[in-house]
């Protein structure tokens, strides 16, 4: 099963290290990993996607709030939330093909950014599944590099992560 | 103005630190030049991972945090198996190391070595000080985490130039706010009435104790919590020492090398009651060393250990003194059934077989049966790792002593420089060292350290040529083929003592080992006892 964790940290250096050192310490799979300052700039929030059954996503959650510089730990799975990817996709793209392709990253509501002979870049925000749709759709004209963030993610309604 | 090195050594004076145990070098110059004026005691030790673990001796008898030093470099990556071997056992500890300056930092100049960054896996919290002002700051904070919670090692490393440069002032905290640190010691009322009623409701409870019960100091209100409700008491190798040996309560050891009745007493037992242990695998190996049916009560300050190795259904996250007094308040006149009772009085009667002997040898386990009558009532056994080991956890029969031992994570050499730290933190108490031949050949360095200081330690070597527990290994899993156990040119170690000028014998026979421990201990000098254990004796 899937799990997505939002760690609050303080704002250090070192502290990724040692919370990534972490999970290949011990074993953790990671799927993705995202950091950013949130509006405390003392405290980054670092998102966590991993791979586990419950036992592990227990002593993850326990190894984490071990760190000294974590500040708090919470897995987002379970109740709802809204979950972001960013991604950009560059297509080969014959001149033939281009209303096609420009076609689909409508559909998607994916945004062109850039467009030069034999190619277009497509931005998409939204969450991994759709990400991976678009993937998909796109791949019979041929993908030549995508650039992928991590995941980040929020609680719907009123729930408020702070410190 | 007042200079970094000043101020770490002023730190130190303000957390009452009275002994340090280190080896320095060029980054750290700056502190050696401050601590050679201060009233702190400095013990130059012989290799700096013998300075860990001489700390770790001092922290596990004084209560204190343990103070290591070593330089930067190879200083530094010697002390980690040190530190490696506190946070396997939760010993609170410092360990400060000098770095090369911060402009250096990064740029693989001569003894750099990215310390914080190789030590992240074994400490439990760790600086790498970029700004003289931070000193106090850290020093405060490093105390605290390392003296609170599950205690552990704390790494400072220090550059040079952070050593070397002044500020206007110092002033040290009062207190501490790490955000992200308030560890839980306070135990939860409902999860402890919960663990009562179970407690109640079972008919054969059983009471682990781990090394938890002892770093919380609160030993001999424990034996009266057994004593009161007959609940019987087994314990991790950590845990040896809470309850007195010949306490009618007291099964011995647990795992893979303790006490039969002790694993025969987890396996009949309907509720299981783990004070302060983590069960690693040489306690608990497989499940099915438990009973199915058995009910599960965890108390730990820490909350990952509770349901990581054992499937738990009452935790009890806090510190073993809170809990228990809890738990004391909570279960009122309550004793275990007569039955249970009965069962425990004649499993006890097998606690203690006589070992057979071999003409011409000591037989280990008969003479550390043995030692605990010879020694004051306080003494502290210090095992190495190995055979001796368990020698001594299961036949030393404890009284209002400690006994020490690596039991998480089992480092060979540790005894010597364990016990040197022990002898500072209780000069007035018997302090005694039992290690194989292999593992005193580990840090016989450390002898003069013992010399040089004179320290009362007596050390009694069971020699049987052999890496006996290795080649016992063998003997069972490796169609008994020898490989690189045998020791072969050992020295002879009464030669090695008399270099050091340390009085020494040698014993082949229980009766004289016995004649010559009770001459060494009337004595105020270190001793080196040989004994000649016969190579095939058994560790259990």
């Amino acid at each position: 099963m899937q799990y997505t964790l939002s760690v609050l940290v303080e704002n250090h250096a070192g502290v990724l290290s040692k919370i990534s050192g972490l999970f290949s310490r011990r074993g953790f799979n990671i799927d993705s990993l995202a950091v950013g300052v949130t509006s405390n700039p003392d405290v980054s929030r670092i998102t966590i996607v991993a791979n586990g059954d419950e036992y592990v996503v227990e002593q993850l959650e326990k190894q984490l709030n071990k760190v000294i510089p974590v500040i708090k730990v919470k897995c987002l799975t379970g109740g709802e939330f809204i979950s972001r990817e960013l991604i950009l996709i560059k297509v080969h793209c014959a001149a033939a093909k281009r209303v096609e392709i420009i076609k689909t990253a409508e559909i998607m509501q994916a945004k062109i950014v850039d467009v030069a002979p034999g190619c277009v870049t497509v931005e998409y925000c939204e969450c991994t599944n759709r990400i991976n749709t678009l993937i998909d759709l796109l791949r019979p004209y041929g993908i030549r590099e995508i650039v992928r963030t991590g995941t980040i993610a929020i609680d719907r309604g009123n729930t408020a992560l702070s410190v | 103005m007042i200079s970094g090195a000043e101020i770490m050594v002023k730190c130190l004076e303000a957390e009452g630190v009275k002994v340090v145990f280190g080896y320095p070098g060029a980054t750290i110059c700056p502190f050696y030049d401050k601590i050679y004026e201060s009233s702190i005691k400095h013990i130059l030790v012989r290799q700096e991972q013998n300075a860990a673990h001489a700390a770790s001796g001092y922290s596990r008898c004084s209560g204190l945090p343990g103070v290591c030093v070593a330089t930067s470099g190879p200083g530094a990556t010697n002390l980690i198996t040190g530190i490696a071997t506190a946070y396997a056992d939760s010993v609170p500890m410092i360990a400060i190391t000098g770095q090369v300056k911060t402009d250096l930092l990064g740029r693989d100049v001569f003894q750099e070595a990215d310390i914080t960054g190789a030590c992240e896996p074994f400490v439990k919290h760790s600086y790498l000080v970029t700004k003289t002002e931070d000193l106090p700051r850290i020093f405060k904070e490093a105390f605290h985490i390392a003296s609170t919670g599950r205690k552990g090692p704390v790494l400072i490393d220090i550059p040079m130039d952070i050593q070397t440069n002044k500020i206007e002032d110092f002033h040290y905290p009062e207190t501490v706010n790490i955000i992200g640190y308030k560890p839980n010691t306070r135990g939860h009322a409902v999860q402890v009435r919960r663990a009562v009623e179970a407690i109640k409701k079972s008919r054969r409870p059983l009471i682990v104790s781990g090394g938890g019960v002892l770093s919380s100091g609160v030993k001999l209100k424990f034996q009266a919590f057994a004593d009161k409700t007959k609940i019987p008491v087994i314990s991790t190798m950590m845990g040896i020492g809470v309850m007195p040996s010949d306490s009618d309560m007291y099964l011995g050891m647990l795992g893979t090398h303790g006490k039969p009745v002790a694993n025969r007493a987890l396996h009949d037992a309907d509720l299981v009651i783990v004070c302060g242990a983590r069960l690693g695998d040489r306690a608990v190996a497989s499940p099915d060393q438990m009973s199915e049916n058995t009910t599960v009560i965890h108390i730990d300050i820490d909350p990952a250990e509770i349901g990581k190795n054992v499937k738990t259904e009452i935790p009890i996250v806090g510190d073993m003194k809170n809990v228990l007094n809890m738990l004391n308040e909570e279960i009122g006149d309550y004793v275990v059934p007569n039955q249970w009772q009965e069962t425990v009085k004649n499993w006890r009667k097998s606690f203690y077989r006589i070992p057979p002997k071999f003409d011409g040898f000591v037989e280990p386990r008969a003479l550390v049966a043995q030692l605990s009558s010879m020694l004051r009532s306080k003494a502290i056994l210090v095992a190495d790792v190995g055979q001796n080991q368990i020698w001594c956890a299961n036949n030393f029969m404890i009284r209002e002593g400690r006994f020490l031992t690596t039991g998480g994570m089992g480092t060979m050499g540790y005894s010597i420089p364990a016990a040197v730290g022990v002898k500072f933190a209780r000069p007035s108490r018997d302090v005694v060292v039992v290690c194989g031949d292999g593992s005193f050949q580990m840090s016989m360095n450390e002898l003069a350290t013992i010399a040089g200081n004179n320290l009362a330690i007596k050390i009694i070597i069971m020699r049987n040529h052999r890496l006996g527990m290795v080649r016992e290994l063998q003997d069972m899993n490796y169609g008994s083929r020898h490989s690189a156990t045998i020791l072969e040119g050992d020295p002879d170690f009464q030669k090695i003592a008399e270099a050091y000028g340390i009085d020494h014998a040698e014993a082949n026979s229980n009766e004289e080992a016995e004649e010559i421990i009770k001459e060494m201990v009337k004595s105020d000098k270190p001793f080196i006892l040989v004994c000649n254990v016969y190579p095939d004796t058994p560790s259990i």
